[in-house]
């Protein structure tokens, strides 16, 4: 067993866990943080990502013991305001979920493609996402609510593509 | 009503009220579901694809701590295999089905030969490396047309050769006097690789047991919760079909996976009656892949014969259709009748014939994928047509225009013992996406590049499929077990809410949406004030699901019939209101007011609120507005459209660059164009990854080599183009909306488009055909075969 302290969307969280206990058991079972989805058992989808000290991790593959003293960001952490983060506000004028399993790791891996390329090109965007698959939208919508959320989050006008 | 009452909101690009729980991450899938006292399962699953079970030692994992019950398939006798509900084509006492748990022998590598119950689901995996099995290997076969050969491994004693069915449609004599007669004949070998459906959220079950009253209650990543709940109770278990609750939460896509019923629903059911604590089961990837249900898996041979101008006078198929070790739930009629009765796509083709021979093998079971045999007959008549086109040396638009179905000729009736399709114009759809392409001009560059030694390929589709499947006396002709019409409930409470519960689940086409769009017209009702209830057999009327693109063309009818009963009786209220005659009354814009009065009305709001308080109603009528219909349509309804896109192959490596992607879908008229282009996006990519990335590959000992994520290629954003999405719009005349479907037009007319091109690019090279996926590789390996 080991006792970590964990920060988790800003709230502060001492517990102690099994060692091999994967950082995605511990947000969804000890914390109860269901957002963050688990979609492979092979680090391919990306249904698991969240934010670990500033980047975007597999919470399916970095055991929790790993994690102390981390700050980590979850799909619910996004938008602790109640206002929506421009990329949720993205997926949801662009039509870029379906069913919506695998978009709270799509979002938190577009959180730090954003960040280290706050103007991407549609094609940086394609690549910077490989790591996170969708069945439903062929990519396409995502592709554009990522494009909306960089310009919002650049400070341009956007508007409703579909008013 | 207020001014947002009277803005149309049908064919608005509404953005979906379903999404604001799922993008902050409070979304409520079935692994997300908690219980009190909840144990947790775990599988073992055979490593052989076909062995016999001497003996299992559960003692060691039994004794680990945590280890609640260890579960082998002798002690779940007491309830039955799971059923088949579509034994399609006529069945001689040869249908097999699994059981929750093998008993004596395993039939396909995966399939569970014990489960663990524990406090935890790390507990549960430890376990299951203490159980000891002892196997006999026995011989495999994978191959669905070697199955049948003489000697090979036998799956079934009641099954000689391995066969399922044999199923024949269309006229077998005129079509072998075509084919002997033709001035042109072409033939070819054509598979259609199997698939794994992949949805993002794999499946799982969870099941709680309340003792004192013998009710069950099932969560479900389902598509047809009372079709489950049917099943489950009326079929397996033997218990009143009352017994049984059955919940699906947010579901995590479904392609068709989740429409049937598994083992683990059985076996978590059973445990928790056992038990009396609830029990979870959620599949990892792996298992997914190597237990939850396949698609396709076809090997063709095809001729296809006509005169030299180019008519295709006919078609001989012969298909060899894998089902898998065991039938899934509705495995038949998917190989039979959704393949075989639409196999000659959108062209006029007097003599056809069509033999389809369905086998087991040792592999998982194989049954609809988006699109569910309609992909499979598209594929093959597209890919024909090219394959005609190119041995006349005429353009292949041209061969498909001279050969389509004229739209005088609607309702046309294809001879294949289909209903006939209901409305089609195919001609505009190929013009505008030539159109959109640029066709003349990038035959140009085509030939100019080759001069270069640069490889551009056109390919075209032009697909026609079936939606919304029924009438429930055709389906049942087919041998289909049950109904297929659909069901909704529409009640006004007393503050004008408006509640629809639909027998549909939708699990990411945005029901929610777009049936409220349609409420919100007909009523003239703000659109906020409508709410869509399903999901759950407590509080829906029966329904048979989502699948199939029929939740709107028979779903969507049932909900517009129970309006229109609605406003029937608002209307004779309204009448008893105003003291006027029923039949003077109208309904306009949320009113109903006397014809040439429009100021002697009532509004709506007022009629609910006198209706549900119902102090005073008049004779004979019952208080509230409260209407059910159950809506079986007189027909399916029948998509189609053209796509056409350019790739380009590099000779040196193979490599594949698809470098525009075109689709006009004539899907009937449209309730949502972003929800629509974005079933349309979803389902190009699911056949743009059959023709370039993915097949499920078994080896010749049963092992699945693709058995994770990591082998099965689903295409990230970065393999996938943009889609250039546009329409022509036919109406539908089988349902008041004019719809027609979405959800599977996109993989149907997508995987032999890709394939085209390709096959256009290379045919510099000689290549004629060549087998999906077109992996760099194999487009190599063809291009230096004639050599």
């Amino acid at each position: 067993m080991a006792k970590i302290t964990v920060t988790v969307n800003g709230k502060t969280h001492t517990s102690d866990v099994e060692d091999r206990t994967l950082l995605v058991h511990y947000l969804r079972e000890h914390l109860n943080l269901t957002g963050t989805h688990i979609g492979c058992d092979t680090s391919q989808c990306g249904a698991c990502v969240v934010v670990v000290n500033g980047k975007s991790v597999k919470s399916c593959t970095t055991l929790a013991a790993r994690c102390d003293g981390a700050s980590v960001t979850t799909i619910e952490g996004l938008s602790p305001d109640g206002q929506l983060h421009p990329l949720q506000e993205g997926f949801w004028e662009c039509h870029g979920l379906q069913c919506g399993f695998c978009t709270p790791g799509m979002i938190m891996a577009a959180t730090d493609l954003l960040a280290q390329t706050p103007n991407p090109t549609d094609d940086e965007i394609r690549h910077g996402l490989e790591g996170n698959l969708c069945r439903c939208t062929g990519y396409h919508n995502i592709v554009r609510a990522v494009q909306y959320a960089a310009a919002k989050m650049r400070g341009e006008q956007v508007s409703s593509p579909n008013a | 009503m207020t001014a947002e009452a009277t803005t149309r909101m049908v064919g608005r690009a509404l953005k979906r009220r379903e999404d604001p729980q799922l993008i902050t991450g409070h979304g409520n899938f079935l692994d997300d579901v908690k219980l009190n006292g909840m144990t947790h399962a775990a599988v073992l699953r055979s490593p052989y694809a076909h062995a016999r079970i001497r003996s299992i030692n559960t003692s060691k994992a039994k004794a680990l701590p945590g280890v609640v019950a260890v579960y082998v398939g002798t002690d779940m006798t007491d309830v039955n295999p799971l059923p088949c509900a579509w034994p399609a084509g006529g069945f001689k006492n040869n249908l097999n089905t699994p059981r929750a748990i093998a008993v004596d022998v395993v039939r396909f590598a995966g399939e569970a030969v014990a489960v663990v119950i524990a406090e935890d689901r790390y507990i549960a995996r430890d376990a299951l490396d203490l159980i000891d099995v002892d196997y006999e290997p026995l011989a495999v076969v994978v191959d669905p047309e070697k199955a049948t050969h003489p000697g090979a491994p036998q799956l079934h004693e009641n099954a000689p050769n391995n066969i399922v069915v044999e199923w024949n449609a269309g006229n077998r004599d005129s079509t072998n006097a075509a084919v002997a007669n033709a001035q042109v004949v072409v033939k070819e070998r054509i598979v259609n690789q199997r698939l794994m459906p992949t949805p993002m959220e794999t499946r799982g079950s969870i099941a709680s047991y309340e003792s004192s009253t013998g009710e069950f209650t099932l969560w479900s990543s389902s598509q047809a919760p009372h079709v489950h709940r049917l099943l489950l109770t009326a079929f397996v278990f033997g218990i009143p079909e009352t017994k049984l609750r059955v919940i699906a939460p947010n579901v995590g896509g479904g392609f068709g996976q989740k429409i049937f019923v598994y083992q683990d629903m059985v076996f978590c059911m059973w445990a928790a009656r056992k038990l009396g604590r609830p029990v979870k089961f959620v599949e990892d990837r792996s298992e997914n892949f190597k237990s939850s249900s396949h698609g396709r898996d076809h090997v063709t041979d095809v001729e296809i014969c006509g005169t030299r101008d180019g008519r295709v006078t006919g078609l001989r198929i012969k298909t060899y259709a894998g089902l898998g070790a065991y039938l899934s739930t509705i495995a038949p009629g998917v190989a039979t009748t959704l393949y075989g009765r639409i196999v000659t796509g959108v062209y006029k083709i007097p003599n056809v014939s069509i033999d389809v021979i369905a086998t087991y093998t040792n592999t998982a079971m194989v049954d609809a994928y988006r699109g569910a045999g309609r992909p499979e007959a598209s594929y093959l008549i597209e890919r024909m047509m090219d394959r005609w086109a190119a041995e006349l040396g005429m353009d292949p638009a041209e061969v498909r225009r001279i050969n389509f179905i004229q739209p005088h000729e609607f309702p046309y009736n294809n001879g294949l013992g289909l209903l006939p399709y209901d409305s089609g114009n195919y001609a505009p759809a190929l013009d505008k996406a030539l159109a959109t392409i640029g066709y003349a001009d990038m035959r140009r560059e085509q030939a100019e590049l080759r001069k270069q030694g640069r490889y551009l390929g056109i390919g075209i589709s032009s697909y026609v499929e079936i939606c919304g499947v029924a009438p429930t006396a055709w389906a049942n002709g087919q041998g289909w077990g049950a109904g297929l019409w659909e069901s909704a409930n529409v009640r006004i409470h007393l503050t004008g809410q408006v509640v629809v519960t639909t027998g549909s689940l939708p699990h990411g086409q945005g029901v929610e949406t777009t049936f409220a769009q349609i409420v919100a017209d007909e009523l003239g009702v703000p659109y906020d004030n409508v709410l869509i209830e399903h999901s759950d057999t407590a509080g829906t009327p029966f329904g048979y699901g989502t699948y199939g693109s029929r939740s709107l063309a028979v779903g969507g009818t049932a909900m517009v019939k129970s309006v229109q009963k609605i406003k029937e009786k608002a209307k004779r209220l309204a009448a008893h209101l105003l003291e006027a005659n029923p039949d003077d009354m109208v309904f306009a814009d949320g009113k109903v007011h006397v014809k040439g009065s429009p100021d002697k009305s009532k509004t709506f709001g007022e009629i609910a609120l006198y209706a549900s308080v119902g102090a005073s109603m008049p004779n004979g009528e019952e208080p509230f507005l409260d209407e059910t219909t159950y809506y079986d349509p007189p027909n399916c309804t029948f998509p189609f459209g053209t796509h056409i896109c350019i790739v380009e192959v590099t000779p040196e490596t193979g490599a594949i660059e698809l470098k525009r992607y075109v689709g006009v879908d004539d899907v009937g008229n449209i309730i949502n164009p972003l929800i629509v282009h974005g079933q349309l996006h979803g389902g190009i990519a699911q056949g743009i990854a059959q023709a370039l990335f993915e097949q499920a590959v078994y080896d010749d000992n049963g092992q699945l080599l693709s058995g994770t994520l990591m082998d099965y290629a689903v295409p990230t954003a970065a393999m996938l183009p943009n889609y250039e999405i546009d329409h022509t719009v036919t109406p539908s005349p089988v349902n008041p909306l004019g719809v027609k479907g979405a959800g599977e037009a996109g993989t149907i007319g997508s995987a032999q488009c890709v394939m085209n091109a390709i096959i256009d690019a290379l045919s510099p090279f000689g290549v004629q055909h060549m087998q999906m996926p077109a992996t760099p590789e194999r487009v190599w390996k063809a291009m230096h075969a004639h050599k």
